[in-house]
């Protein structure tokens, strides 16, 4: 600790859920740790990997059920509609305050020097094959090597 | 706070970004520079003219923006200043840290 002074020097991000706004915050903070020099790698898995995947990617959805924070009630974010319609609305805000979709934020992830791996088990379990993936992916790896690529003194892990 | 740099007296705050742009010049970037580790090449200075060309039209900077700048891309930008790139150029280039998360 003592010649690190406690700096954060690498970020090691899972995300396992590919509703939008999980896979935002893991985006927004991996990109983040980028633009302060800190080092960045996330690891998509089980419903992560959806982020990752070339054609599920462009149709995340924000999710309605279950979400005290949209202020609308459960039976309501339900109905066939409400989820794509919410999600419209989302984008456009997300528009207008420059934050890339999806498919530009990975772009600019890899351009950054963030680091993408596809968790083995998981697409072992969704049948998912290297080629559905988003083609930049660095490679299918298991929870073991994403460990190893983590260690070092002032490293952090987050779970999405 | 006052500091010398490049042998003239420049208003910095507290992080060391220049408050006063009109006090920059070539030098005090090159020095500025200097201090982050950077050789400035003629890349750099066309990157630093596009970021100081930014600020003067209030143009809010981030890296997204500077992707669709055509000027440089996201990955050649990181190459320029590899630690903290927008924040790094931004204060070479005597202009306000960046406030986006992007």
């Amino acid at each position: 600790m003592n010649d690190q002074n406690g700096d954060i020097k690498k970020m090691m991000i899972i995300l396992s859920k590919a509703t939008l706004e999980n896979v935002y915050a893991a985006f927004v903070l991996a990109n983040g740790a980028r633009m302060e020099g800190i080092e960045a790698e996330v690891f998509f898995t089980f419903f992560g990997l959806e982020a990752i995947h070339k054609t599920k990617l462009e149709h995340l959805h924000i999710a309605t059920v279950g979400n005290p924070a949209m202020h609308m009630p459960t039976m309501l974010g339900g109905l066939p509609g409400v989820e794509a319609l919410a999600t419209h609305m989302m984008k456009k805000e997300m528009e207008r305050i420059d934050m890339p979709d999806v498919h530009e934020f990975l772009d600019i992830l890899k351009a950054s020097g963030v680091k993408l791996w596809a968790c083995k088990l998981a697409m072992d379990m969704f049948h998912y094959k290297k080629e559905d993936l988003y083609e930049d992916v660095d490679g299918v790896i298991t929870v073991g090597d994403f460990y190893k690529q983590g260690s070092g003194v002032g490293t952090h892990m987050l779970f999405v | 706070m006052e500091k010398v740099i490049a042998g003239s007296t420049v208003q910095v705050n507290e992080e060391g970004y220049l408050t006063d742009f009109s006090q920059w010049n070539q030098a005090v970037g090159t020095e500025l520079a200097e201090e982050a580790g950077i050789n400035l090449t003629q890349r750099h200075w066309e990157v630093l003219a596009y970021l100081q060309n930014e600020y003067k039209n209030d143009v809010p900077l981030s890296i997204r923006k500077i992707g669709k700048s055509n000027v440089v891309d996201i990955k050649e930008f990181y190459q320029l200043f590899p630690t903290a790139p927008l924040k790094t150029a931004s204060k070479i280039a005597g202009i306000p840290k960046p406030v986006s998360c992007i």
